[in-house]
Order: C-alpha cells, then structure tokens, then sequence
C-alpha cells in the first residue's frame, strides 16, 4: 500500500514520536534544566482526597441518619434481608438445620446428602435439555465429591445461589428502569462504570462497616461486582428489539407491564441469558476476595492451602471452583432456553407431571432417614477420597530444578528488551505534556467531550498525588495487553477458522476464566520470582480471553456474500484473511482490546500478592490497614484510567466501523 | 468428616453442660472467634474455643480477615481475635483500643521473632554467617540478573514494615529489597531457592512452618533497642537510625470491648489462656508437614495438657 500521509497523519506521528523521545529522556532533561517538579508532581500541590474521602465515610458509618433511622441502622436491615435466604441455603446444602446457635447448636435435620444433591442436578440437566446434559453436570457434582472438595463447595454453591438471582434479577430491573427512563439511564451509567472498574479491594472496608461481619458482606461485594454487566447488557438487548415486534405488542392492546415483561423481555431473552452467564463468571471470579473477609467455602481452602505452599490442594481447589461454575452456568443456559419454549401440559395428576421432583424429594427424605444409620449416605466417606496433590507440587519441583535457567533467560529477555523501555518511557514523560497529549487524543478521536473527560481525569490523578504509581500502571497493564493481543488475536482468528482448534481454545480460555488467578499465580513466582514479569504472566494469562473471544467472533460473522466475492475474484486463503476477514473484523477486535483492557486493570490488585508497585498495591496496603480513604482515592484512579482506555478504544473502534460502512 | 466430629462433639458438650449445671454461663449466645489462613492462628483459636467450650460456652468461627477483622471486633459482629502480632497488627490494634470498643486481652505467650534469614547451605558460599557482617562480604553470592552486583533480600508484604530499606542504608549492606506481595509469595521464593540449592536471604517468622521444614538460620544483627531505632547515634552507624536487627515482640489477643461485659467468666480464662513457641511449633509442624488434621491436632492437646486449662476455667 503506497499512499503518502496526510499533513494530519504527519502532525500525529510527529507527536507520538516526540512524546517516546520526552519519555525517554525526560528525568534526565528534567535534571538537566532543574525542573524536577516536571516528571515529579510536586507534593505541595496535592489535594488531599484521601483524608476528605476517609472522613466523609466515618460520617456515614457514626453520624448519618435519616430521623431516628442511622444509616447503618438501614444497611443492616439490608443485611438481615439477605441472610435470612442464604441462611436457608446454607443449613440445607451445608451445614444442616440446627436449634440454637454456635457450638451449643443440635442438630435437627443434617444436610442435604451428596447422593440426593447429586441425583437433583441431574434430574434438573435432564429436565433442562437432555441426558446429556446431565452426565455433564452430574459428572461436575462427582468430581466435588470424590475429590473431597463437597463440604466447601456447598458453602461456596449457597452463597452463588443467593448472589447471582440477586445480581441477575436486580440487574435486570435497573435495565429496565433505565430502558424506560433515558433519564435514568443517564444517571446509571457513570456508576456502572465505577462499580466495574474500581477494584473491589477499595470498597471491602466501608462495606464492613455497614453490612457486619461475615458472609453478608461477602455477598454484597460479589453482587456489586457482579451486576453491572447485567444492567448493561438488559438496556442493550431491550433496544435491540425488533420494532415491528413492539407494534405487534402495542397492536395487540397489551398494556405497559404486559409489553415488557410478556413482548420485549421474553424477545430478548437470548441476549438477556448472556447477562447471566456473565453475573454467574464474575460471582465465581470474587469466591477468592470473598473468603478473606468472611464467606469461607472453596475460596478459603485455596487461600489456605497456597498458604502452606501446597500447589496440589490449591489447585484441586481451584479446580472444583471452575467445576461449579461450568455447572451452574450450563444449567442456567439450558433452563433459559427451556422456559422459551411453549409446551402444551397434559392433563394428569401433579405427581406424573412432576415426577423428577417427587423421585428427588423422596431420595432426600430416604438419605436423611437411613443416614440416621449409615453416615455413608450423608457424607461422601473420605477414605474414598482421590487427591492429584503431589503430581502438581512434583510437576512444579521439576520444572524449577531443571529449567529454572530458561525461564531466567527468558524473563531476562523481556525484561530488558520489552518491558523496562516502556516503564521508563512512561515515567519520563512530564505529566503536563502527558495530560495535553490525553487531551488531544481525546479531541481527534471523539471531539470537546472526550477531550474533556481525558483532560480532567488525568488531572485529578495528578492532584491526587498518584501520577507515578498510575504511570506503572499504565506500564504493566499497557505491556500485558499488548502480549494478550498479539497472542489472543492469532487465536481468535484460527478458532473461528478450524472448529476443532476452536473447541479446544475455548475451553481453555473458560478455565482460565474462573480458574482463580491465585491458583497459578504461587508456581508462577517459584519459576520466575517475586517482581514485574511474573505480575504481566498473571495479568496476561487473565486477560487474554476477550481478545480470543472478540477476534474469533468478528472473524467468524464476516458477510459471507463478502467472502464470495473474494472467491470469485480469485483470493487465495492468506489473501482473503488479510485483505477481507481481518479488515472486517477489526471493530470487533477493538472491542475485545478494549474488554482485555478492563480485566489487565481489575488484575492489579492480586498481582499486587506478588509485590508490584502500582495502584493495585496501593488499593491493597489500604486494604490491610483498613483506611477507606485512600483504598478509595487509588481505586478511582483506576476506574480514571479504565474509563479514559475505554472512551477512546470505543471511539477508535466506531470510527474503524464508520470506515468500512458498518455504520454511518 | 469434619462435619460429623462436630456434631459428635457438640452432643457430647451439651451431655457434659447438662451434667455439670454448676458451670453456669453468663449468655448463650456464642462467642465469635476469628478465624485466618495460617495454620498456628487456627491452632491457637480452636484450642481457646476448645476451652470455652469445655466451660459451658457457646462459641462460633468466623473466617475473617487479619486486619479487615478489626471492623467487625469494633462493632461487635466478632468478639475475639486470638494472634494480633506486635510486629505486624499493633498499629491496627493500638488504632483500634483507641476507640474504646477493643480491648487488648494480654499476651498469648508466643514470641514472634522476625529476621533476616538463610539456608544452612549458604553458609558454605558466605563461611562469616550468622554474623550479620559477613554479608558486607558475600552480598554478590546473593546476587541475581535484575540485582546485580548487588545481593537480592526478598522482604515481606510492603505492610508488614520492618524498615528495611533503612537497615540496608546504615549497616552499608550491598542489597537490593524486593517486597513479595504476601506471605505465601514469599515462601514461594524460599521453596523454589531450597529445591535448586540456589543462594537466597528473605525474612523469615517464627512460628511458623518454615524454620521446621528448611534447615537454616537467622542472621545476627546488633540487637534491637527503641534507641537504636529513633536515635541516629546510637549503634553501629553514627549517623543512621535503624543500624540494628528487628524488635521480637509477644502475639497479642484483642477482643471486642463487650465480651467482659457479657461473658465475665469466659473473659476471665481468655485471659488466662497461655501457649508457649515450642507447643505451637511442634503443632504446626504437625498440621502443615505431617498433613495431620487441624482438629486432631487441637484435641491431642486438650487431652494431653487437661490439668493446665481446667486451672485457666477454674480461676
């Protein structure tokens, strides 16, 4: 392609390259005309968020009150709210219904037994789809059980049961709320922004001050976390509606309820269901953060075991973790897809139209009468427990015994070459250069709007004192995502072309999903060592699955009437990727940047457990000396950065798609 | 099954409570004790539940964070937190009795003891050690392809403290401190040294399983005094504070400000409670080497020290 540049193209490339060249020289520049106050934002100037934020907090927490009602008083009537189902949950799942409380609880009815929680879910895969289903989500249960994982994994399924009904339903009622109201919706989405984006570590302390200790508040912060993505993807798919489909409905006399909830929900439920999935992934994703302040459960047994440096156990941990939730998310899917369908009831009595559920009830009744007699039929015996723990702990030994001096060389290698130049780069530019430049890339790439939201984020980072630590940041997760693109992409790209290498990518990037990270984060500082490279491991690792899954997405929804064309014109196969597929799908790939983007960022704070030195540690030493004001100050410095990544890769991405036609 | 011992236990407590009516208690709400993701917490707490138990109480485990743990002890969501160590949680628990709603309960009788510490097979490479100077001389053989020439010391979590950077400075130590993010990075770094044999100093605690199951030692640095720490004079370097080795210092038990008040007897033996650094060890060792269950652990102790905690009940 010979096309000479544009005097505007000239102006772009010109200041890109003298931005790199005020990086990299800029301390020494900076030394040389004695005007360190340009790469280091004087401290005099800082405005002091932290201690503001910390004191509003600790007058919402001792003195706020509506009338007679305190503040904390309302959020613990929420909290009552919440326990009282997962109460429920626990004691039939777990821990058995008992009369009193503590240790000088009896217990009244043990819980449920393994063989009937296990004969339930099958029955439910089989009423939800087909047999085949239920070998799956059976086998899912099986392995909870033989691999002596059950007890945790119940206390962790009770609390994913409360929480993603909750995040779900609510989700979906704001989605509504804002699909009516425009207004609202106006209203909400900052806030959707900053519940994604600041880091959850920031807000765990204030949650304990208002919902107590223990599961409850655990529960509230899976659900903080959780929802957004809900609400969201209800607004969307709530306007994606067919219109004709909503005349049809106002044609048909419905009323304003019966238009929502019997016309636009149920038309939209496909989108809706992949709202879901993603409420059930994020809930799963907090079960690690969740157990430090209280919910116990598979979570806990991971922290406990990588504690004693026992890979295996935390792994199988791990494991049983990405085990429930492929579970519970396949069952979700097949019931949703299920309810869709109209299925005319033949006229019999209840219990032969029930009859899973009178077999199940009546399994439950049976365990819990003979295991008066027999434990065997409550819990699964130990003795026939399985554990692979030593073959992970051997695997890591040997690998760091014998090839400990390649993994050396090839973190020295991107260290030198890759990483280091892009952390002093970044740390030289002089942050009034840096905030113009974010305020000119703003401009040209979505005019006075975004130029503004850029210029007075970046500027309040700067007031707030956390300019250095957000510019290694911005390294870490800038590094990390490149790696996750030039290796997402490509994958992306072969999953959506060879459907067998697809099953395989796929799965792969659901298990490292919900595989906790900390599960391979402890082998991964015992090959590489405590420091930046084994942090950009974890992070790209995490975040590689948007970038394989947008890719392959794109790819695979390129017109084909376009590909035709190529055929016809006689492309070869190299020629039609590169000159049709990958144009194409360029938009998509934007996108999927963008989402890789978001999870490098929400990473930070558990790399921050392998010793970085960015916002992610400084939202975790907040944590740990419980000062709500500045977990909360660095926290919104990272929401800052993600929005400012987020507004510009989607205004990139919508002009990429308004140049090739997809939208005008 | 952990469920089942409970259930056994509990019906065997409430035969017992029903038996002994004299121990009456002061409420039949249970006490709630913390709990945390190190092996000699969990010990230490379920011997006191344990006890309390034994004393007619109702008492329940909470899982719970070791600094966040703080907010639920002052609103009284928890009661009892039984290892806040000097080292790392006082300014949190001196933050915390501050507000008048935690109480510090005394000392558990363990003494944690933090320092530099090494492999026994590095004493071959570095011949001077424990002396803390012959790492003046050998800082290279702790070197690695980041820190070069300089040693590396892998330190703890940036939270934990312990002025390290400082110490380096005044003693002219030839080292670099790289912060693990946590305790089990940490330990990472130690396992994976030990495997290869490959040269490494980090910071090491005790009680803890690590000294039991890696043969080693701790530096000797000029012992600690508050001087030497806030005076620059004092010590080794005239001018350098913190030209000394780290302060050893008791774990504490810190309780919501209410429990005296509610429970007064159960007050009485968690004040009393009283553990010693040998006990705990052999105990971890137990738990986290020997792969024995936590609550076998707990109850061969109950068994075997019967006379010293009915003594604690009966004050």
């Amino acid at each position: 392609m010979t096309r000479s540049l544009s005097s505007r193209q000239l102006t772009v490339l010109a200041l890109v390259l003298l931005t790199i060249a005020l990086g990299y020289f800029g301390r020494d520049l900076a030394k040389a005309m004695d005007a360190r106050w340009l790469v280091k934002f004087p401290s005099a100037w800082v405005i002091p968020f932290k201690t503001w934020i910390s004191a509003a907090m600790g007058w919402l927490i001792e003195d706020a009150a509506i009338g007679a009602v305190s503040f904390t008083g309302v959020t613990r009537a929420v909290a009552w709210l919440i326990e009282q189902p997962y109460d429920l949950m626990l004691a039939l799942l777990a821990t058995g219904f008992v009369s009193g409380q503590g240790s000088a609880a009896q217990v009244l009815l043990p819980a449920a037994s393994w063989i009937a929680v296990t004969a339930a879910v099958i029955a439910l895969g089989h009423y939800c789809r087909d047999w085949g289903l239920a070998a799956l989500v059976g086998a899912c249960f099986a392995y909870l059980a033989v691999f002596g994982q059950w007890d945790s994994a119940m206390v962790t399924l009770a609390s994913v049961l409360i929480a993603v009904p909750i995040g779900a339903g609510g989700g979906l009622l704001l989605g509504v709320l804002a699909y009516r109201h425009p207004l609202f919706e106006r209203l909400v989405s900052p806030i959707l922004d900053l519940m994604q984006t600041i880091p959850i570590f920031a807000y765990l302390v204030p949650i304990l001050f208002m919902f107590g200790f223990g599961p409850v508040s655990a529960l509230v912060a899976t659900i903080i976390y959780a929802t957004p993505p809900m609400v969201r993807i209800t607004i969307m798919a709530l306007k994606a509606v067919d219109p004709e489909i909503l005349d049809f409905g106002r044609m048909a006399g419905t009323t304003r309820r019966q238009l929502m909830w019997r016309v636009l929900v149920p038309s939209a439920s496909h989108s809706l269901m992949v709202g879901v999935n993603q409420v059930i992934m994020l809930t799963l994703n907090m079960v690690i953060i969740a157990s430090m302040i209280g919910a116990g459960g598979l979570g806990f047994d991971v922290l406990a075991a990588l504690r004693r440096l026992d890979i295996g156990a935390g792994f199988e941990a791990g494991i049983a973790i990405v085990v429930l939730a492929i579970a519970v998310d396949r069952l979700s899917q097949a019931f949703a897809e299920r309810m869709g369908q109209v299925r005319r009831q033949a006229p019999r009595s209840w219990a032969a139209r029930h009859k899973r559920t009178v077999l199940i009830a009546a399994l439950l009744a049976v365990t819990w009468l003979l295991g008066r007699f027999s434990p065997l039929l409550l819990d699964y015996p130990e003795s026939q427990t399985i554990t692979t723990g030593a073959f992970w702990s051997d695997t890591v030994q040997y690998l760091n015994v014998n090839y400990f001096d390649y993994f050396e060389a090839v973190k020295v290698f991107f260290l030198s070459w890759f990483m280091l130049p892009i952390k002093k780069v970044l740390l030289g530019i002089p942050w009034p250069w840096a905030i113009a430049m974010l305020t000119l890339l703003g401009w040209h790439a979505g005019g006075w709007r975004l130029a503004l939201l850029c210029g007075v984020m970046s500027a309040l980072i700067a007031v707030s004192g956390l300019w250095a630590k957000a510019m290694v940041t911005v390294y870490l997760c800038g590094a990390s995502v490149i790696l996750a693109t030039l290796i997402g992409v490509p994958l992306g790209v072969l999953a959506a072309l060879n459907s067998r290498a697809g099953a395989a990518i796929n799965l792969l990037i659901d298990t490292l999903q919900t595989l906790p990270s900390f599960v391979y984060l402890i082998p991964v500082v015992m090959l590489f060592r405590v420091g930046d490279f084994t942090a950009l491991i974890a992070i790209v690792l995490y975040a590689l699955a948007p970038a394989v899954r947008y890719a392959a997405h794109g790819v695979r929804s390129v017109s084909n009437e376009l590909i035709e064309a190529g055929l016809v014109s006689g492309c070869t196969r190299t020629q039609l990727l590169r000159h049709i597929r990958l144009p194409m799908a360029l938009p998509e790939i934007l996108l999927g940047i963008n989402q890789t983007i978001m999870l490098a960022l929400s990473m930070l704070v558990i790399t921050a457990l392998v010793g970085t030195r960015d916002l992610g540690q400084e939202v975790y030493i907040a944590l740990t000396k419980a000062d709500t004001g500045r977990g909360l100050a660095a926290g919104l410095a990272i929401a800052f950065i993600a929005i400012i990544a987020d507004r510009l890769v989607n205004a990139g991405a919508r002009g990429a798609r308004a140049r090739f036609g997809l939208e005008s | 099954m952990k469920k089942k011992t409970a259930s056994i236990c509990a019906l065997a407590l409430s035969a017992m409570t029903a038996a002994s009516a004299a121990w009456a208690v002061e409420s039949n709400d249970p006490i709630k004790l913390t709990l945390h993701d190190w092996s000699g917490q969990l010990i230490n707490t379920k011997i006191m539940g344990s006890i309390l138990q034994e004393a007619g109480y109702s008492i329940e485990y909470v899982q719970a964070d070791y600094i966040a743990q703080f907010a639920g002890l002052k609103t009284g969501d928890l009661h009892l937190a039984m290892e806040i160590w000097e080292t790392t949680g006082r300014e949190a628990l001196d933050d915390a009795t501050a507000t008048g709603k935690v109480v510090n309960v005394g000392e558990t009788g363990l003494m944690a003891i933090e320092e530099w510490w090494y492999p026994s097979y590095m004493k071959e490479r570095c011949p001077g050690l424990p002396d803390w100077q012959a790492l003046k001389e050998c800082s290279e053989e702790f070197a690695t392809a980041e820190t070069a020439p300089m040693g590396r010391y892998v330190g703890g979590p940036v939270t934990w403290g312990g002025f390290d950077e400082e110490r380096v400075e005044a003693l002219e130590l030839d080292f670099e401190v790289v912060h693990a993010g946590t305790d089990a990075a940490l330990f990472a770094e130690l396992e994976s040294a030990y495997q290869r044999q490959d040269p490494v100093v980090l910071w090491v605690y005790v009680p803890h399983w690590a000294p039991a199951k890696y043969d080693g030692e701790f530096v000797e640095f000029p012992p600690y005094s508050a001087e030497c720490y806030s005076d620059a004079s004092v010590g080794v370097n005239p001018d350098l504070a913190y030209d000394c080795g780290k302060p050893r210092g008791p774990i504490w038990k810190a309780a919501w400000a209410g429990l005296q008040e509610k429970w007064p007897g159960a007050y009485g033996i968690i004040d009393a409670y009283r553990i010693s650094n040998e006990e705990m060890s052999a105990m971890v060792g137990k738990a986290d080497l020997d792969g024995v269950d936590i609550d076998t652990v707990v109850a061969d102790w109950m068994s075997a020290n019967k006379d010293r905690w009915s003594a604690w009940i009966a004050k």
